[in-house]
Formats: structure tokens, C-alpha cells, sequence
């Protein structure tokens, strides 16, 4: 199948990117404003509210990490409209502020001498505003190249090593080619496989970038080990479904960047890319944490191949389950978007595979909702770099 | 022909069981996926789907191969067709 050249319907915001969604959120700044921003969610039907556990007593890199997150997030294009709500005007204004560079219609609202009831009450009437303004926007076709897809494995088994993985490589190679803007991360899952990544560097600089983005995450493990992290790195459920080592599971990981793309350049979590091509985040290899992050650097639509069948979804980045073991596929059917398992069998071949990837990929960019949506997995999870102040 | 194993490279020291139910003694069907051939295997364990087994010889210290790279070091030593995992076989990181 040739996807050069292949058109979706997205939403065109108002700075030119595109997305597959028209979601209004609302953004709590930080844990104690959880409960207004879920209550404005509560009254104003076509709103979703981001609750999440962090916001206080946070400083230097954890902090900005915990800004370009919220603020990428209200970014990210398959955001239509963001109503925020903080504890406090200082920092309630910086994720406004971060938010109204996009141009897209953003509002603060903050609790201090105000309580929880007239912030909710401001708050919802202005979240009632953005659903109909949201609700007026109209699909309109666009180019492939504009459609930017992460991915990230979870609850992989050796069926993701030889199945799911390698699909997703496979549409990798075509939407490189297409000149799509792509990422992978999972820094401590590419151990043992490392090396493999930093040959596909495109230049000795992201190379060196890469390496040094490796090395630090190494040390960080080095200094908190207390085992050779067996059940954690590969997991409980790793093991389980017969991957054995750290090794195993990274060489099976590292199957989603194809065979012909290269690695153009590196981001640091949430970071956003620049350019079109592959990136690589420095990120967490924990599921939930990974796509989150994938969600705050912009993209729009990711695939999570799986083995033995990880649920996860996010609230704003539409989730493409795709599963290569035939009895995660028989016992959780309603959890995949795409079965490869036919590739175990010899039915099919990789490109076929990756080619049903693809085709799924366009269904949901242009509105099918993916089986995460549908069972209403959001789970938004922010990442801590260290304790609090 | 229906498969019961895959393998990714000739040179590898394990396959990967790709169906469920596989019991000792059974004569197992596999596929090299690179090179696209079809070897055979007697197992000596029950493999739930998704384990791996031997498919030569290892001995306590050897390197287990698989994608053609090192997956990690064996710690007791493996007949072919045996279950190879956690049991056996150790990660050479961390």
C-alpha cells in the first residue's frame, strides 16, 4: 500500500497544526484543583477534566517538566479549546499563557479567595462557551505528512518481538518516507539493544546526543538497583508471557523503528520536534507516563502494540492497540484495534501487517475511535523527576 | 504448513512457542523468519505460548542468541528443546 500521498480529515487549529480530535479539557494546575475542574467537567457535557496527583512544592527540572507537560497538552492539537483551573493566579496564568501561544481559545480560573463555587460556576460557563464554539468546527481533508504518530509497547511478551513490534516498524518505513513526524522512547528499554539505535543516528551529533541520554538513565538505575531489577525491567507480566531478560525485551522494543528509518534527532520528555522525521524522547519505558509525554510533545495519534495485553489509553492522544498473540486476542478482544496474529502463522507477511496498521491508523485520524476511547481509558500521567521541596 | 515455533535468525540459540497447549515429547514445527525455513524440534518440557525453547545445546556460561545478539547469559545448563527462562538463563546488564 502506497500512503505517500494518502489524505485524512483532521481539524486545522488556528496555528496551522492539524488534529484527529476536537476535545475541550480541563486542566487542573494541580492536585487540590482536581475536584473543581471535574466538577465543570460534571456540568458541562463534551468537556474532559484532567485530574492528576502533582502541581505543589515542585522546583527546578521537575517543575519545568511539570509545565511543558500541562502546557503541551493543551497544546497538542486534538485539543480544541482549555478551560485551567489552579489553586492560585501566578502559576494558573504561566499554563494560560503557554497555552495561548497555539492561539487556540484558553481561560484561567483560580481558587484563593474565590472557593470552590465561584470557580466552578465561572469556569463552566466559559467551558460552556468553548464545547459550542468546539462543536462548530468542521473536519477538513489534509496531508499525510501533517499526521504526527508516536508509539510505545506495553505488557510486550516475545510475541511483540516477532509480531506486534516489527508492524509497527513496518509502518514507520512508509510514513518516514511520507515525511510523517515520528517518535520512540523507552530509554531504559533499548538496554542491550543500544547499540542498534545508535547506528541508525542520521549524524554523529544525535548519536553522541543519544548515547548521552542512554548513559545518564544507566547511572540513574546503576545508583537505585537493589537487584538485577528482574519483575521490574522486564516486568512481572513480561516474564510471564516469556521474555526473559532486559535484553530480550529491548531487541524485541527496538523492532518499532523499522528497518530504513533513521533517528534524526532527540527530545527530552514533553519536548516538542522541530522538524519532520524520527525522534527519540528521553522518557519513561512506564506505559501511561510514556503516552502522556508522547501527548504533551504534540502528537496526535499513537500505536501501542502489546502481548499479553496492556488497557492503557489517553485522554486526548487516541490509542491504536495492536496484538500479535492469539490467545491475548482471543481473551481480550475488545482491547485490540488491529490482530496481527495471522503474521504467526505465516497467513500474512510484515508489510501486510504494518499495511492493516496503516489503513487503521487513517480509520481513526478520521474519527473511528479506538477501543480505548471506547472503554474509556484516560489515564493522564504525569512524570517526576524527584521529591518535592 | 502450520508452525508451532519461530525463530528470528538462523544463527539463534532459541524459538519462541506460538501456540497453546505444547506438552513434552511433541514434535514441533518451527519457522526462521529471516531466512524463511522450516526446521524441527523435539520438546522435552511443557512451553506455554510466548516461551522460548532451546534449539541447541547450551552450557552453564554460554551466551543465548536471539535477533542474532546477545539476550543474556546461561546460568544451568540447557538441552535442546528444553523450557529456557528465568531458570536458566540471566540478564548480563544491571
Amino acid at each position: 500500500m502506497e500512503i505517500k500521498g494518502r489524505k485524512f480529515l483532521g481539524y486545522r487549529r488556528e496555528n496551522g497544526r492539524v488534529g484527529v480530535r476536537n476535545h475541550v479539557i480541563v486542566l487542573p494546575v494541580d492536585d487540590i484543583s482536581n475536584a473543581a475542574a471535574e466538577a465543570v467537567a460534571n456540568n458541562i457535557k463534551g468537556t474532559l477534566a484532567l485530574p492528576h496527583p502533582y502541581g505543589r512544592l515542585q522546583f527546578g527540572a521537575d517543575l519545568d517538566l511539570h509545565f511543558r507537560t500541562l502546557i503541551g497538552t493543551g497544546c497538542n492539537p486534538n485539543v480544541a479549546a482549555v478551560v485551567v483551573i489552579g489553586i492560585e493566579p501566578g502559576w494558573t496564568r504561566k499554563v494560560v499563557d503557554g497555552i495561548k501561544a497555539t492561539g487556540k481559545p484558553v481561560e484561567g480560573f483560580w481558587i484563593e479567595q474565590n472557593g470552590d463555587h465561584n470557580t466552578i460556576c465561572a469556569a463552566s460557563k466559559k467551558a460552556r462557551e468553548f464545547v459550542q464554539h468546539a462543536t462548530e468546527l468542521q473536519r477538513e481533508e489534509c496531508d499525510i505528512d501533517e499526521l504526527w504518530v508516536s508509539t510505545k509497547c506495553g505488557e510486550s511478551d516475545t510475541t511483540s518481538g516477532c509480531g506486534a513490534n516489527p508492524t509497527v516498524g513496518a509502518a514507520f518505513d512508509k510514513l518516514y518516507e511520507a515525511g510523517c513526524t515520528l517518535v520512540f522512547g523507552e530509554t531504559s528499554e533499548l538496554t542491550g539493544g543500544e547499540h542498534l539505535v545508535a547506528e541508525r543516528c542520521a549524524t554523529p551529533e544525535v548519536r553522541e546526543q543519544f548515547q548521552a541520554m542512554f548513559d545518564r538513565y544507566s547511572a540513574m538505575i546503576d545508583r537505585h538497583k537493589t537487584s538485577d531489577l528482574s519483575e521490574s525491567q522486564p516486568t512481572k507480566g513480561n516474564i510471564e508471557g516469556g521474555l526473559t531478560t532486559i535484553e530480550e525485551k529491548a531487541l524485541g522494543n527496538i523492532q518499532k523503528i523499522g528497518r530504513t528509518c533513521k533517528v534524526d534527532g532527540v527530545l527530552d520528555k514533553a519536548e516538542t520536534p522541530d522538524k519532520p522525521g524520527l525522534w527519540f524522547m528521553d522518557s519513561s519505558s512506564a506505559a501511561a507516563e510514556m503516552v502522556t509525554l508522547c501527548a504533551a510533545a504534540g502528537y496526535v495519534v499513537h500505536f501501542f502494540p502489546t502481548g499479553q495485553g496492556n488497557v492503557i489509553g489517553n485522554p486526548i492522544l487516541p490509542v491504536i492497540k495492536i496484538c500479535a498473540n492469539p490467545r491475548t486476542v482471543r481473551t481480550m478482544g475488545e482491547h485490540i484495534d488491529v490482530d496481527v496474529s495471522h503474521l504467526l502463522k505465516r497467513e500474512i507477511n510484515m508489510e501486510e501487517a504494518g499495511d492493516q496498521l496503516l489503513e487503521m491508523m487513517l480509520r481513526t485520524a478520521n474519527g473511528r475511535n479506538t477501543s480505548a476511547e471506547a472503554l474509556g481509558h484516560r489515564e493522564f500521567v504525569l512524570t517526576r523527576l524527584y521529591e518535592s521541596a | 504448513m502450520s508452525i508451532d515455533f519461530v525463530v528470528h535468525d538462523a544463527g539463534d540459540s532459541v524459538g519462541v512457542v506460538v501456540v497453546e497447549g505444547i506438552q513434552a515429547g511433541q514434535e514441533l514445527t518451527g519457522w526462521v523468519m529471516h531466512e524463511d525455513q522450516t526446521i524441527t524440534c523435539q520438546v522435552s518440557d511443557p512451553i506455554p505460548i510466548g516461551h522460548k525453547l532451546a534449539i541447541r545445546d547450551l552450557a552453564e556460561g554460554d551466551t543465548v542468541i536471539k535477533y542474532s545478539v546477545d539476550i543474556g547469559r546461561v546460568v544451568k545448563p540447557i538441552k535442546q528443546g528444553e523450557h529456557l527462562h528465568v531458570h536458566n538463563v540471566k540478564t548480563k546488564r544491571w
